[in-house]
């Protein structure tokens, strides 16, 4: 397996301008002669499916919601990244660029990371351009929040709600493309193969949600966006149908995966209250500027926070990283909570939770103020906990939110497989072993808006393409083995429906490789996983047929997707023996407990080639080399 | 805490739906709508009946994906509050239920609590939207808006596109939804072009898809989960009878 990067040479700044220049062009009258699949509605796969569609390209746009404007990136919170140093706190995009790379412990590859960071402010212009209402000052001009890992305030943001409206932009953009006909719109229809032709994709299988009808749709390029992974542990702040079925089948077909192990906790979710619980919920970042994290000195103090006195109370994050306290990255904070809990010290019903005060906050800035930054914020939390965070502290618990790995992707953004090119969170390019906050929005819209339509052109106008049809009988042969394999899920008959495995797989893979692993840990659960996949391909019950709207079987196709890629996170876990960001390995770590990298064994993107049922994986290396920033250990004290 | 469900069930479009009765056992007043309804459809899968389909994905209140009708009220009795983000505790032990879906004729059945909301996408195509190509933008303080203004396009804006204002409209209208759009881009300068031709289009096509008219009920903002206000409604009617007016003379 060949992994080229395709980085340009030249001086960092230059490559990406350099790099459109050399790019092909397609001529305006031909781009009308190509399709192009996009199989995702989020803010990676609505922005590609518009700025193509503009371009002039025809676009098949897939989404397996009732409608584009549903997808999970609505749910993203605080805010979106740029470097248009518009508070004048010395941001650049070097400093950018730099947070990004150290922020992902030096796991990412620098030129993606760059171009990134100077794509961002185009972001914000495009965005504005559209309508999209971010938080103003009383002047008329942007407002800007910090998040962590910065030390400069360079988030945009739109109250509580600014993927919403990110991506009502990207969505209202995909609509007017659709009404000028240049869009056609699939919604209500989930991807379950890619077609790959004379080594090319060259389409996707896919099946009608409502009435179950199996169709394969055919292009010149397939581009997926379409996610990420983080629903393999059951529970996570993912919406519940999010899933990698799409991203794994395109596996399956020979697309490399990398850095699976890299899964993010996020430090401000609501806690578990029950066995019962579908999701978890996620409190913004950005409530980490105004409120403190603690718990009490004493362990199991059961006094009522607010009788806990300042000099009894523990500000650990505080104490531990003086320079950026509550707004370390995630990663940080996430082990640090953990810490504190495994030690006895956690607070709330279960003892698996800290305290988020914004008590100070209120006292400063009245509640007025707090009310218009986060208002909505604490309606969540009240409605669901029945707490209201104005009178006590909030009580938050790390969960899953967000999946750092994904398809390997080259500097075109384009898999191991020509003409399958991946964006936003479902593919692993720009984070590294840590997502830094606001980054998510920036990577998908900086993907959709403004790379795959240049890289996507040129590798059009400089690849020949056979005709293809959906009559192909390669087509066909995909549908059989979508068929065969639905048959396969309604037949089994058995006990336990899809969401019991599920729980069960979800519970392993947070235990041995959620915010701690280790070896003895990983090797368990490569034991469990395989049980449980054989009791699920045995006792599995889906309800109903493939010829109706049956959740069921959507679900169970999922679960049986996620069975593979759990014990592909786990393989890579223990094959990478070091910490490094969200990845904490208990037997690599400093004498202060922070995550220790080792550079000279693991300073590479590890890519897992598929070789078949019941065979091993391969893995291939990216090494990666740093031209730019120096490797050093990560400090935020 | 116990209760007792009656829930449409429908098995497709075509299909004569009806009202079922089933027992919701064991549940806690920390879950919430859609977890008890998660555990009553286990409860249903163990004994070989078909689960109820119910739309739901973040189950956070922001995708707008959960619809349905709790006791005659669009999304329950909580205010602000979509399906997904109502608990369980603001039930009584032994209640009985009501759930029905959407009842519009412009968001026709597709299966149980399932609707197809598609009308409000083709809305949208018909206008809501900013006719602005990658790549065009001037920088983004180029144009200062007041932030007054700003802040009320934002709550235009917050809208989740869920529908519950037309299934709660006495004439399963969509002027909530079809004004907040207007609103908020035409609150907005870079809005300013297309103001009058997106008012026209839009609520031309509120019209063709079937969504009665407005009478101010005001059934609409109850039931809001991001209460958004009727007096975008007033707004849409000022702004589309001024294009009317301008458009009528050329």
């Amino acid at each position: 397996m060949d992994l080229n990067s395709q980085v340009p040479s030249g001086p960092i700044e230059k490559k990406w301008d350099q790099h459109r220049f050399e790019m092909k062009l397609v001529n305006p009258s031909n781009k009308r002669k190509h399709t192009i699949l996009v199989v995702g509605s989020g803010l990676a796969g609505a922005s590609a499916a518009a700025s193509l569609a503009e371009l002039g390209y025809n676009v098949k746009c897939f989404c397996y919601q009732d409608s584009p404007r549903r997808a999970h990136s609505i749910a993203a919170q605080g805010g979106i990244n740029a470097a248009k140093n518009y508070p004048n706190d010395g941001d650049s995009i070097s400093r950018l660029f730099y947070d990004t790379v150290k922020g992902g412990d030096f796991r990412s590859r620098e030129a993606n990371v760059y171009r990134l960071a100077q794509i961002s402010v185009n972001i914000i212009d495009q965005c504005v351009a559209q309508g999209v209402p971010f938080a103003r000052e009383y002047g008329g001009l942007l407002d800007n929040r910090s998040f962590g890992g910065a030390q400069v305030s360079r988030t945009f943001y739109a109250r509580g709600q600014t993927g919403q409206q990110l991506l009502l932009g990207a969505y209202q953009a995909l609509e007017r493309q659709i009404h000028l006909r240049k869009v056609q719109m699939f919604p209500r229809t989930e991807m379950l193969d890619l077609i790959v032709i004379d080594g090319k994709a060259r389409g996707i299988t896919a099946r009608n949600l409502v009435t179950g009808t199996i169709e394969s749709f055919v292009g010149d390029a397939v581009v997926l966006a379409t996610g990420g992974y983080g629903n393999v542990f059951y529970l996570s702040t993912n919406a519940k149908n999010s899933n990698a079925t799409a991203i794994w089948r395109a596996y399956k077909r020979g697309a490399a995966f990398a850095n699976p192990c890299y899964t993010q906790i996020h430090p401000t979710c609501i806690p578990v209250s029950g066995h019962y619980q579908s999701k978890l919920t996620l409190m913004s970042e950005s409530l980490r500027n105004d409120g403190r994290i603690w718990v009490p000195l004493k362990k199991g103090d059961p006094r009522p926070p607010n009788e806990i006195p300042r000099q009894e109370r523990d500000y650990f994050l505080e104490r531990k990283y003086p320079s950026f306290g509550n707004l370390v990255p995630r990663d940080v904070a996430s082990r640090n909570a953990k810490q504190i809990c495994d030690e006895g010290r956690g607070v709330g019903p279960t003892g698996q939770s800290v305290y988020l005060d914004f008590a100070e906050a209120l006292e400063r800035l009245g509640e007025e103020t707090i009310r218009e930054k986060y208002g909505n914020l604490f309606e969540m939390y009240e409605r669901i906990t029945a707490e209201n965070p104005y009178k006590v502290p909030m009580r938050i618990y790390p969960a899953i939110h967000y999946t750092m790995g994904g398809l390997w992707v080259d500097y075109n953004l384009m898999s191991t497989i020509p003409g399958l090119f991946v964006a936003g969170e479902a593919n692993f390019s720009d984070h590294g072993a840590n997502r830094l906050g606001a980054s998510a929005l920036m990577q998908g819209l900086a993907d959709g808006y403004f790379i795959i339509p240049y890289t996507l052109g040129n590798y059009l106008a400089s690849t020949k393409l056979e005709k293809v049809t959906a009559e192909d009988p390669r087509c066909k042969q995909t549908e059989d083995g979508v068929s065969a394999l639905t048959h396969q899920l309604l037949s089994i008959n058995g006990q336990r429906p899809a969401d019991s495995f599920h729980q069960e797989l979800g519970k392993v893979l947070w235990e041995d490789c959620g915010m701690a692993r280790s070896e003895a840990g990983l090797k368990r659960a490569l034991r469990k996983i395989p049980e449980i996949r054989e009791e699920f391909w045995k006792d599995l019950r889906v309800i109903g047929a493939n010829e109706e709207l049956n959740q069921e079987l959507e679900k169970a196709g999922r679960v049986a997707d996620y069975m593979d890629l759990a014990e592909l996170i786990c393989r890579d876990a223990l094959e990478r023996a070091e910490s490094c960001g969200c990845h904490f390995r208990e037997e690599f770590q400093t004498p202060e407990g922070e995550a220790k990298r080792n550079d000279s064994d693991f300073c590479y993107v590890a890519a897992w080639e598929f070789k078949g049922r019941g065979q091993p994986p391969a893995l291939h290396k990216e090494a990666l080399h740093f031209e730019n920033v120096h490797l050093t250990q990560r400090s935020y004290k | 805490m116990n209760l007792t469900l009656f829930v449409w069930r429908q098995e497709d479009a075509n299909a004569q739906g009806r009202m079922e009765k089933y027992e919701a056992q064991a549940i806690t007043p920390d879950m919430s709508f859609l977890e008890m309804l998660d555990v009553v459809n286990l409860g249903l899968i163990a004994q070989g009946r078909a689960p109820i389909a119910f739309e739901h994905d973040c189950r956070e209140g922001i995708c707008g994906s959960c619809s349905m009708m709790i006791n005659g009220v669009a999304h329950g009795p909580r205010p602000a509050t979509a399906t997904c983000q109502l608990h369980m505790r603001h039930f009584k032990d032994g209640d009985t239920l009501h759930i029905e879906p959407w009842r519009s004729k412009a968001f026709p059945v597709i299966k149980d609590l399932v609707v197809d909301r598609g009308s409000f996408d083709r809305i949208i195509q018909a206008g809501g939207y900013v006719s602005v190509n990658t790549g065009n933008a001037p920088d983004a303080n180029a144009i200062p808006v007041p932030k007054v203004d700003s802040e009320l396009a934002m709550d235009a804006a917050a809208c989740i596109g869920c529908g519950a204002c037309v299934a709660a409209c006495p004439n399963g209208s969509a002027a909530l939804f079809t004004s907040a759009k207007i609103s908020h881009l035409g609150l907005l300068p870079q809005g300013g072009p297309e103001r009058e031709i997106r008012v026209l289009r839009m609520v031309e096509a509120m019209d063709e898809e079937g969504f009665g008219n407005c009478t101010m009920h005001r059934e609409c903002e109850a039931v809001c989960p991001k209460q958004i206000s009727t007096n975008f409604i007033a707004r849409m009617n000022r702004e589309f009878l001024r294009a009317s007016l301008k458009h009528a003379k050329t």
